[in-house]
């Protein structure tokens, strides 16, 4: 009886996004506002709807009811309750509910958590939400519908894919869809204001904020996936340029491209017409990332024909989204005119040069993960496009927009000084040598750039830091006045300079991780060790034990540095009988300065002992505290006052929020 | 600065980044990207491949040697010609004989491919569609045609 109740709820969550378009629709075009205003109670009515059917799916799987397809397909009694809950999503059929359960979300905050957003605008922005609800939620009705009964019904379900039982895995996706799902509002926003035929300050400041919110949201979710790829998938990768991953990253592009241009529209009212185009591309790009991952097309053009629905479906949600917004664009951007004027040295030209280098990175990474699909369908040859196109074009790309960060926060709006700006820098480039001389003579032994890289994360760590030093003038006020302008500092300041350092904390992981590891394979018995990177790793004992859903074999080690214990790890095969499948579970001696990572291989067939490999990751950890600043950054930016008040501020305000973004 | 100066800085610095962009993935394509083989097609290619490559298809029965030191033999074989591998390193759980396995690495003139990289699925049911497709192409799949959209796949390198 209560999945019914799920599905019926569902139903009638599709219906109230039909009110929501229609009557906001009609009652726009009719000048009708007591028509228009139905949107928001109708956005409200469906997400509690989405959110009973939701709570329904949870509670099944909590209570593991088999009589549910989806329960049976993707659930155990045996397994712990954490990963019951997150098996709600670790399927198809469920984690389309948890999109639209977002959408609605989003919906429902729009309609009214933002008091200052004038009706029209809401209305609108409504209007355009509900279309996407009611495409989704028709496409989870028609076509992935989780409440689909079993009869008779099994007494046993067939478990969770083991290697997804894991903390981290369990809300990387809700993550990620906050992330895509709010792409959904800025789109929204965008085509409303296409619609109207305005875009102003205020709009960007409307929007800014949901910006905000999916670029963190997007931020940590992919920093947990590639968190979860280290150290749940055992072989101490963090990033493989797979398409999974891509379709994430090519999203993270554009929204951090549109969270850029949206500081241009909302100080200068420049760039009107990019910015809603980039509002419409982020969201497409979800939508592709969506398709992508859920059409089955990634693992083969075949497999995509065999299952067509769904895919099909996605597919025409794209057409139809990326063909209609467009075409609207093309329609009505002449409309928003920018009367900015851009001085090639000013901080407007240094966020379009970010604008244009993200783009085209975003360009790329769409190239490189489309091409063995089309490649394929026209000619039939298969091949893979990897790490090796990936990083030789992302990387050059990428390089000159990450030497630019600590300059853009200091340039001033419509004319820049591009030598006081340097001579600010200047001792920030005088230590950030120092560290790459450094790096260099600590690291000789190990061919490879890491230098370069750790140079690069250290510049912008301290052109953050110089910034906000300077803007509190530090050292050059008495302290304690030094600390008053630090408290009036705006929130976006601050988060400005976290997200920017973040990323530069992030790029040392990156380069350490990735160009300074090491590994050594030794085949060890019991009391027998292995040396890397001066660890010393024993093999002290291995054994059997029995977990809830798994049996494990285990290997015991201590890790000692100068002849002295620093931790003990242990290393684990897991074999889970219900699913027929076995997952590694890493040891590591975790630190700041890098992870010693000890992974058990399969016993020798004489006896002799186990294969074992010990890797070193340097800095690795790095690449997720950076991906924590810079989601932080992005929250705290979020906050900041001026997104609350809807007012337009004072000329006084503006000056002295002068180079806040 | 003029305004029509500023607009064609501005446009000037767009396209170079742009031809730039496109020289990089036109380089990049032609020379990045990693072609598949099954042991049919590789056995029959007039030259050895150049440089990296896959070769993918079914662990050969009684073809595995592991437990030797560190490095493991196997064959992959389509059913109708099989080449030997060699890796050094640690297998994948779910590597077995008789499962579908992609193979990253090197097909040198001694007839034995050596890889640097061994993927297969954490799935006891799962076959590389590649594998399938090379199968299909030797005439000896005898399965299902399988999808499994969500292909984590399980390496080692």
């Amino acid at each position: 009886m209560i999945p019914e109740l799920g599905h019926f709820a569902l139903v009638l969550a599709f219906a109230l996004a039909l009110v929501q378009v229609l009557a906001s629709f009609a009652g726009v075009s009719t000048k009708n506002d007591r028509l228009a205003n139905m949107a928001a109670p109708a956005a409200l009515a469906q997400f509690i709807c989405v959110g009973t059917a939701f709570v329904v799916l949870t509670i099944s799987f909590l209570s593991s009811d088999f009589s549910l397809n989806l329960v049976a397909d993707n659930s155990h009694t045996a397994k712990p309750w954490l990963y019951k809950l997150s098996g709600v999503w670790g399927n198809h059929e469920g984690s389309m509910l948890l999109w639209v359960l977002i959408l609605a979300g989003f919906g429902a905050m729009v309609a009214y958590g933002t008091r200052s957003l004038p009706q029209d605008l809401k209305n609108r922005a409504l209007c355009v939400q509900g279309l996407v609800g009611l495409v989704f939620l028709a496409f989870v009705l028609f076509t992935s519908n989780p409440f689909l009964r079993l009869d008779p019904a099994p007494f046993e379900g067939l478990g969770l894919n083991p290697v997804l039982q894991d903390p981290a895995l369990a809300f990387h996706p809700p993550l990620l869809y906050v992330g895509y799902v709010g792409l959904s509002v800025a789109f929204a926003f965008a085509v409303a204001a296409l619609w109207r035929g305005e875009v102003n300050a205020a709009w960007a400041r409307f929007v800014r904020p949901w910006i905000l919110l999916s670029w963190s949201a997007l931020t940590i979710g992919i920093a947990l996936g590639s968190w979860w790829a280290y150290y749940e998938l055992g072989w101490g990768g963090w990033w493989f340029w797979d398409p999974v991953e891509n379709a994430s990253l090519m999203p993270w592009f554009v929204a951090t491209a549109l969270l850029h241009s949206a500081i241009v529209t909302e100080r200068r009212e420049g760039l009107k017409a990019w910015t809603v185009f980039l509002a419409m591309t982020a969201f497409a790009f979800s939508l592709l990332g969506t398709f992508l991952v859920r059409s089955g097309v990634l693992t083969s053009v075949h497999a995509f024909a065999n299952d067509p629905a769904r895919g099909v479906f996605i597919l025409a949600i794209l057409a139809v989204t990326v063909g209609g917004s467009f075409a609207l664009f093309a329609w009505r951007a002449p409309l928003l005119k920018s009367d900015a004027i851009f001085a090639p040295i000013s901080r407007e030209s240094a966020l379009l040069f970010n604008n244009l280098l993200l783009t085209v990175c975003a360009a790329t990474v769409l190239i490189g993960t489309l091409y063995p699909l089309v490649l394929e369908a026209i000619t039939g040859e298969i091949i893979s496009v990897g790490p090796p196109y990936f990083n030789s074009t992302v990387l050059p790309l990428a390089i000159p927009l990450l030497l630019a960060v600590p300059f853009g926060p200091l340039l001033a709006w419509k004319r820049g000084d591009m030598r006081g700006v340097t001579q600010r820098l200047m001792l920030v480039a005088f230590i950030t040598i120092g560290v790459m001389i450094l790096t260099f003579v600590l690291t000789r032994s190990s061919p490879g750039f890491a230098f370069l890289g750790i140079g690069l994360g250290t510049w912008m760590v301290l052109g953050s830091a110089k910034d906000l030093i300077d803007r509190v003038k530090l050292a050059r006020l008495p302290f304690a006045t030094s600390l008053r302008r630090a408290a009036g500092l705006p929130r976006a300041a601050y988060g400005t300079g976290l997200a920017h350092a973040g990323l530069g904390i992030m790029i040392i992981g990156i380069s350490g991780a990735g160009s300074l590891h090491d590994d050594h394979v030794a085949v060890l018995a019991a009391g027998q060790s292995l040396n890397l990177g001066g660890y010393e790793l024993q093999l002290d004992t291995t054994g059997l034990y029995e977990g809830p859903n798994y049996y494990s074999e285990y290997g015991d080690f201590t890790v000692s540095q100068n002849n002295r214990v620093v931790d003990q790890l242990r290393a684990e095969r897991r074999i889970y009988p219900a699913e027929g499948q076995a997952t590694t579970e890493v040891g590591m001696h975790a630190t700041l300065w890098g992870d010693f990572y000890v992974i058990l291989g399969e016993e020798q067939d004489n006896g002799s002992g186990w294969a074992v490999t010990a890797a070193i990751h340097p800095l690795v950890r790095w690449i997720w505290f950076g991906a924590l600043f810079m989601c932080f950054g992005g929250l705290l930016s979020m906050s900041d006052s001026r997104f609350r008040i809807g007012a337009p501020r004072g000329a006084k305000a503006r000056q002295t929020g002068n180079t806040a973004s | 600065m003029r305004r029509r100066t500023r607009r064609l800085v501005m446009i000037g610095s767009a396209g170079a980044t742009l031809a730039l962009a496109a020289v990089l993935i036109l380089t990049a394509l032609s020379q990045k990207i990693t072609y598949f083989y099954g042991p049919s097609d590789l056995l029959a290619a007039a030259a050895p491949p150049v440089g990296a490559v896959r070769l993918g298809g079914l662990v050969e029965e009684g073809s595995v040697v592991r437990g030797q030191g560190l490095t493991v033999q196997f064959s992959v074989t389509d059913g109708v010609a099989s080449v030997p591998v060699r890796f050094d390193g640690s297998l994948p759980d779910l590597f077995r004989e008789r499962q579908g396995v992609v193979t990253e690495g090197v097909y040198g003139g001694d007839g034995i491919f050596q890889a640097h990289e061994v993927l297969a699925k954490h799935d006891e049911t799962y076959m590389p569609r590649e594998v399938v497709e090379a199968l299909q192409r030797s005439g000896e799949w005898r399965g299902p045609d399988p999808s499994d959209p969500a292909a984590d796949e399980d390496r080692a390198e």
